[in-house]
């Protein structure tokens, strides 16, 4: 793959999103939101990444990366021009077929909101747009400076068929935006919940007090879908990593729905 | 010729013939320290046949405990290194053992997505067991679903018989070594002679309701206490014939760039822990749960059989003496005495 150009997403310059394109020899692939791709550096080493651009910009691929280790200081560090190995993709993705003609809620914190990005423009494309009902993002960070994708956020908030709603937990310089985290934002959505499905990724603690809200909204476990992270490695089922009871996150996830979670040992939050 | 193996000459004489198969690979259990291991010998006095049971298994054997994956020349050419072995034989292993790899084709090579590195090994293998006569105090295969005399992953099984061993052929693999050996097969496994192995062997704990408790015992509070004990030194797994968790790492060997996986175990304290610092299996009991609740349920959901072929290997092993047949008694219901 080769590396197309690195745009630093947040103000502390920790959240970098590199676009990939492909290089000669080979060519893009078909893909679902949600699913993730292991990215190569040979003599640093090899790490599972959600893809957070949409299956239908095939030729690039985006992946935004936090800086917290050496494969990920490496990444940040690449050049336009240079190339890099990416097997993939991976997982299962969301269930965007189960999802047509639903209400959807869209619910991230974090940068567990890169492949709910990556669903978000898929669903907005014209060619699909109408194949899902009312469409709501909420989308929260700790402070204004670590939101990421900004130029899809005023493109999203410029669009009357998708409802955005950006919170941070402490607002900060000129924010003028949501404040409060985003169970608080989540709480306060009319939604119809036989019709409406929700998908959910970002850390621990949002998805712990997000559960309960989407449970009093009226929401069956069934139509709540969660992007997990596990520690992974080979990302084909056999290394026992990212093992959660008999399943395994990098074959049957990253996406599960909250009734298949609870069938599994609670280790998933 | 054709040959029986009626006592231990005939059995080396066995030896001897696999030996002398142009370009094949034989593995025996061979001194190693106080105990035995299994490793390619050159000629048959080598091989311990006498050993009780090896004190590593010869799980390296089909996944070596660093194994390259991918190398990277100077051109900047990225390459599989997938082997390319010649034929084997693994010789004298016990049927725990050869269970144990009848569970790691199940990881490796079944399902949707075969693993080429192991599948290239395995198939140049044919695994030749020596079935059980007597039994070791940590023993506890049957309790797993095996038994002294299991056939499970062995292409030739030689059963104990007055003072040598009745052959026979369990795969069309075992039937055509038997075949270029001139090796009589003899027994279908029907009167099997299991020497002083007796009412002993007797399953002690039943494993369909081990799981059961097992899936229904996540939160109980003995996980706490049954294994405060342990170090999570990690022995255990790394001397199971049936673990199979690996790292990857990449490094380099005599100015190349290689990729390798290298065993690992879920008893280390970083094998979950996350990027973001998250560690969803955050203490020592966590970790110790994982292993037993992966061995007798996980393992059971994703493969048909537990991870576990009661080979005793890890109660010999543990320094702590955490010995998980008392686990699989604490959680299976009626026990072990």
């Amino acid at each position: 793959m080769r590396v197309e150009r690195i745009v630093t997403e947040t103000e502390d310059g920790s959240i970098r999103t590199i676009s990939l394109s492909f290089a000669e020899g080979s060519k893009p692939f078909a893909f679902i939101p949600g699913q993730f791709s292991e990215l190569s550096i040979m003599g640093v080493g090899e790490a599972p990444f959600g893809i957070a651009s949409s299956p239908m910009t095939p030729d690039a691929l985006d992946f935004t990366i936090a800086r917290v280790g050496t494969v990920t200081t490496e990444l940040h560090y690449l050049e336009p021009g240079e190339t890099i190995g990416l097997r993939g993709p991976l997982g299962n993705g969301y269930p965007v077929d189960a999802l047509k003609g639903r209400d959807l809620l869209v619910i991230g914190g974090g940068f567990g909101f890169s492949t709910l990005r990556a669903f978000t423009n898929y669903a907005l494309h014209p060619d699909n747009r109408g194949g899902f009902g009312r469409l709501v993002v909420v989308y929260g960070a700790r402070n204004p400076g670590l939101l990421l994708y900004r130029d899809d956020l005023r493109n999203w908030a410029s669009r009357d068929d998708v409802q955005l709603i950006v919170t941070v937990d402490r607002a900060e310089g000129d924010w003028a935006g949501a404040v409060g985290n985003v169970p608080s934002h989540v709480k306060g959505l009319e939604v119809d919940p036989a019709s409406t499905a929700a998908l959910v990724c970002g850390p621990p603690a949002m998805i712990r007090y997000t559960l309960p809200v989407l449970d009093a909204l009226g929401l069956a476990p069934s139509d709540i879908f969660l992007s997990l992270e596990m520690k992974m490695k080979c990302g084909i089922g056999k290394c026992g990593r990212c093992s959660i009871g008999g399943s395994y996150v990098c074959i049957d996830g990253p996406v599960y729905s909250l009734a298949r979670l609870r069938e599994l040992p609670g280790e998933f939050s | 010729m054709t040959d029986k193996i009626t006592d231990r000459d005939a059995l080396v004489r066995f030896l001897e013939r696999l030996l002398a198969i142009p370009g094949m690979t034989v593995y025996a259990p061979v001194a190693e320290g106080d105990g035995a291991a299994f490793d390619g010998i050159s000629s048959a006095s080598e091989a311990l046949l006498d050993f009780p049971g090896a004190v590593r298994s010869p799980r390296h054997i089909l996944t070596p405990m660093t194994e390259k994956l991918l190398s990277m020349g100077p051109d900047g050419r990225v390459e599989e290194a997938i082997p390319t072995p010649g034929p084997a034989v693994l010789f004298g292993v016990r049927p725990c053992d050869a269970r144990a790899i009848a569970f790691l084709d199940r990881v490796y090579a079944g399902g949707d997505m075969t693993d080429p590195y192991y599948r290239a090994r395995r198939d140049a293998l044919t695994i030749v067991s020596l079935g059980c006569r007597e039994q070791r105090p940590t023993c506890f295969c049957t309790t797993t679903g095996g038994g002294p005399l299991s056939p499970e992953g062995s292409d030739i099984m030689l059963e104990p018989s007055g003072k040598g061993w009745s052959v026979r052929a369990v795969s069309e693999k075992g039937r055509a070594l038997a075949d270029a050996t001139g090796i009589v097969v003899e027994s279908n496994g029907e009167n099997p002679d299991t020497g002083s192995i007796g009412a002993e062997m007797t399953p002690r704990v039943d494993l369909a309701a081990l799981k059961k408790s097992l899936d229904e015992s996540f939160d109980d509070p003995r996980w706490q206490t049954l294994t405060a004990k342990c170090l999570g030194c990690g022995a255990c797994s790394f001397i199971c014939p049936s673990c199979h968790c690996f790292d990857i790492v990449d490094g380099e060997e005599d100015g190349v760039t290689v990729r390798s996986r290298i065993w690992d175990t879920c008893q280390f304290k970083a094998f979950t822990k996350q990027a973001s610092g998250h560690d969803p299996r955050p203490t020592g009991a966590d970790r110790f749960k994982h292993r037993m609740m992966h061995k007798f349920s996980y393992c059971i959901d994703s493969y048909g059989m537990p991870g576990c072929v009661g080979c005793g290997r890890c109660v010999e092993a543990c320094p702590v003496n955490l010995d998980i047949r008392r686990l699989m008694e604490a959680f299976g219901g009626d026990g072990l005495e």
